[in-house]
């Protein structure tokens, strides 16, 4: 076995436990911490696979924005050191069954189906071949979905500060009637 | 390549789906139900990465589908967090069990 072959495994074996232990601890904080763990190897097995933009990309946007955004609302919404209440045990035993009947289904496709093999064509992502061509309008270009995205980006940040914006008109009208 | 086939990460990110997919069934707390959400859209980009890497080297498609997917996710967790939040400021819970009043 070769070291990129343990990393690999060691690697998976890590996502796959953060993994369940985000999705089963009963304590919130520690799901959100376990679920950044997660992420973390994720973003070791973009290393792995020498997407290293990629890999930047999961730590900023996952580990440092979306962790932290789930972590600022456990905050603002739970008491952390409770514990939630226990899934109740006829769902969680129907819920195992469901997911480990997928999950040996899918590998059991995955394991039929043979993929083409690739010889050994080299494989290279540089940031510069990802930006030329995310951003060219030839027919292979990305630029059209870039702008889609952008625009996407914007609705739904107004779309945040809306929802989240405290209604002053409703509860100016309230505060007379609790008087 | 490097020792390891195809299939191998394809089942690493079939588990990690079928995780999320275990903790969107048991969990009725939104914001960790938004946690599992975010672990199945993970194991898609794995996917990506790994079909652009294994049978596609020549080309990049599968990496920009994981960039724009990283990004709806960006912008579904931030207005997911928004609902609950506003959510939680008229009801005092986030439990899905105690939303109903959304349903129709």
């Amino acid at each position: 076995m070769t070291a990129a072959q343990i990393i690999f495994y060691i690697l998976s074996v890590l996502v796959l436990a953060t993994g369940i232990l985000a999705v089963t601890t009963r304590k919130i904080f520690r799901a959100s911490v376990w679920l950044l763990f997660s992420l973390m190897c994720i973003a070791g097995l973009y290393f792995w696979m020498d997407v290293a933009f990629i890999a930047a990309v999961q730590i900023i946007v996952y580990v440092g924005g979306i962790v932290v955004l789930i972590i600022f609302s456990i905050f603002l919404t739970q008491k952390s050191g409770k514990e939630m209440a226990k899934p109740v045990t006829g769902r969680s035993l129907i819920a195992a069954f469901a997911v480990v009947a997928g999950f040996a289904f899918t590998s059991y496709l995955i394991d039929n189906n043979g993929f083409a093999a690739t010889g050994n064509r080299a494989f290279s992502a540089d940031v510069a071949a990802i930006g030329t061509q995310m951003l060219s309008t030839t027919q292979h270009g990305y630029v059209l979905p870039f702008e889609v995205v952008s625009m996407l980006l914007l609705a739904a940040m107004v779309g945040c500060i809306v929802i989240a914006m405290k209604d002053k008109s409703a509860s100016a009208n309230e505060k007379p009637l609790n008087d | 390549m490097t020792g390891i086939p195809l299939s191998h990460i394809l089942i690493v990110s079939t588990g990690l789906f079928f995780i999320g997919m275990y903790g969107l069934f048991t969990r009725r707390n939104m914001i960790t139900m938004l946690m599992a959400i975010e672990l199945i859209l993970n194991s898609v980009n794995i996917n990506f990465i790994a079909f652009n890497k294994y049978l596609y080297p020549e080309k990049l498609d599968g990496i920009f589908f994981t960039i724009f997917i990283i990004t709806i996710a960006a912008a579904e967790a931030a207005v997911a967090i928004a609902i609950i939040i506003n959510l939680y400021r008229n009801h005092h819970s986030i439990d899905a069990e105690d939303a109903g009043e959304m349903k129709f």
